[in-house]
């Protein structure tokens, strides 16, 4: 799962330098090669953004059909109505991704070092869950979360659900559809994307390098902090991207463990494209969504260090 | 006072068994809930143990055929991505063309696209096309999304191959075809493989960009989709435990393989 590293390496610092020489003879053979599947990519996936900005400035109606009339207003009305949902999809995201990083990290943390034999059992266990769809899955987190289930009790006779009503996450003793469950199934779904290259970029550490730092009196709390922590982060940095962009823009969670209060971004534009069958807002919408996100992601790789970090 | 010394040793290792738990929960219990014999629509309450389900698990109407479905979907979907995301990943991996800076961030994109993006953008590209969705269009969304993984997979491991072994046989008079064939392809296989997994896990898996591009076609994930609406049957949870099983053997046969093969090589 280190895949937005490796390919984000070759966009932003043109680190393929392993190319062989071009071959005199042949130039044209990687244009071949490249031609089917970048051409499958332009027509399915680079034409339908355009189209889909071209949607967003049009008005009519499904029998009349749409005209372009550059009308902007839908991107002003879209933002006024919806904006609770644009902030509650970037709120639970940002939760559901520092949530994957405190229980990813230490798990990432215990496979690398501390399984020894049975590291690829643990990795097994890890990837074993993508095999039950995720829909199957996350309708079982109605079981577990179910009111007067076994969870829910434990939680309220902790006085935990206390704590999360006081900061506005559950309500009367229940934890299905309120924010904490959308939160808790969105943690759930992605964590496999925060350990997976958290895990490879751990691995890769050479354990000379703890041996080297205690012999330099470093304690084992010293070496983390400073050897172990920061030689991770390009893994942290690729670990809360694959969490955060797919957790904005999920809207199976917040349908079927939340309730209508905790609609994200996604639930909007579904419901524009399937239900409501208004095209524009719907594609205004999903324009919105993708433009915060890339904004978002920008701004994030540039405060988290240089291009060798993605 | 060594119980105390030993829980400071191995907190890391119990937090991770807390997290591995926390991440196969929901599995258990979608394998509970399969023997439940659920007192109403929905399967969400433990009611009493039953095998109906297992013994007949096409018993929903629809459900085995939207398994087929997702099945076909996935098997074609891999088959044209595999080709397709091979054969740039070689280009990428072993040539010089313009435009590179350009091609990767081509690739990066669906990759790093929320999937409701992408699948509302294709719906309204179908819409304004005029192109009825179903089977077609679902497996052109398919192959889009499953392509950079598999371009991912397989660069990783031709730019890991040595070219001196395809030069050592050109010099041993193998013509081009013979090279490819007998020497780069089946170095490039696990990398091949590994990305054809990956495209038809993503493929049979996915709800969200189907959704938008399936019209009246039901796939596996649409009828469970459908179902948590009109009622969960048990059926539900023996295909997901089904497919859970027999893709945790496949896995752990093949590392039981991979490890005696390791100890025959020492």
């Amino acid at each position: 799962m280190s895949a937005l590293g490796t390919l984000g390496a070759g966009t932003t610092g043109g680190a393929d330098t392993k190319v062989t020489e071009p071959k005199r003879r042949g130039r044209w053979v990687p244009y071949a090669l490249l031609a089917p599947g970048l051409l499958w990519l332009v027509v399915f996936f680079a034409i339908p953004m355009v189209v889909q900005g071209s949607t967003s400035l049009q008005t009519g109606n499904l029998t009349k059909g749409y005209d372009l009339t550059w009308h902007w207003a839908t991107y002003w009305d879209a933002l006024d109505q919806y904006y609770p949902q644009f902030l509650r999809s970037f709120g639970y995201a940002a939760a559901a991704t520092v949530m994957c990083l405190v229980i990813g990290y230490p798990l990432a943390y215990a496979i690398a070092f501390k399984a020894g034999k049975w590291r690829g059992m643990w990795l097994v266990l890890v990837i074993a869950p993508f095999f039950t769809s995720f829909l199957v899955r996350t309708l079982a987190w109605k079981t577990i979360l179910a009111d007067n289930g076994i969870v829910v009790d434990v939680l309220n006779k902790l006085h935990f659900t206390n704590v999360t009503a006081f900061l506005g996450l559950t309500q009367d003793d229940r934890v299905l559809a309120t924010p904490l469950a959308v939160i808790c199934g969105l943690t759930y779904n992605f964590l496999p994307f925060m350990v997976l290259p958290l895990y490879a970029c751990l691995e890769r550490i050479d354990p000379r390098l703890h041996e080297a730092a205690g012999d330099l009196y470093a304690s084992p709390r010293t070496t983390f902090a400073k050897v172990t922590f920061p030689l991770s982060l390009p893994g942290v940095v690729s670990g809360t991207l694959l969490t955060f962009i797919p957790a904005s823009g999920d809207y199976v969670n917040a349908q079927w463990l939340g309730s209508p209060d905790t609609g994200m971004a996604g639930n909007v534009i579904q419901t524009q494209f399937l239900r409501v069958l208004d095209y524009p807002t719907a594609a205004a919408l999903s324009f919105i969504l993708m433009l915060l996100i890339v904004l978002m992601v920008t701004a994030y790789i540039r405060k988290a260090g240089t291009e060798d970090l993605v | 006072m060594a119980v105390v010394n030993w829980l400071r040793r191995n907190v890391i290792v119990l937090f991770g068994l807390l997290a591995l738990g926390y991440m196969t929960l929901p599995n258990i219990v979608v394998l509970m809930f399969s023997f439940n014999d659920p007192n109403g629509r929905f399967n969400y309450t433990w009611n009493g143990f039953t095998l109906d389900a297992w013994e007949q698990p096409c018993g929903v109407a629809g459900i085995c055929d939207s398994v087929a479905v997702s099945m076909k979907i996935a098997v074609l979907s891999t088959l044209v991505a595999t080709a397709l995301g091979t054969a740039i990943a070689f280009a990428l991996g072993r040539y010089r063309f313009r435009a590179r800076g350009a091609i990767n961030t081509l690739l990066f994109l669906p990759m790093s696209m929320p999937e409701v993006v992408m699948g509302a953008s294709l719906g309204t590209l179908f819409l304004n096309m005029r192109i009825n969705t179903g089977f077609v269009t679902i497996l052109i969304a398919h192959i889009m999304f499953c392509l950079s993984f598999v371009v991912v997979a397989v660069k990783a491991r031709v730019l890991g191959m040595d070219p001196k072994l395809e030069e050592a046989a050109q010099d041993l008079y193998a013509s081009p075809t013979q090279v490819f064939l007998r020497v780069t392809l089946p170095l490039a296989a696990p990398g091949i493989g590994a990305g054809a997994m990956l495209a038809f896990a993503l493929s049979f898996d996915d709800f969200v960009i189907t959704n938008f591009t399936s019209g009246n076609t039901v796939t596996f994930p649409m009828f469970v989709y459908g179902a948590a609406q009109r009622g969960t049957p048990p059926q539900i949870n023996v295909i997901g435990s089904a497919m859970f099983v027999i893709a945790v053997l496949i896995v752990m046969i093949g590392q039981i393989r991979a490890s005696r093969r390791a100890k025959q090589r020492a």
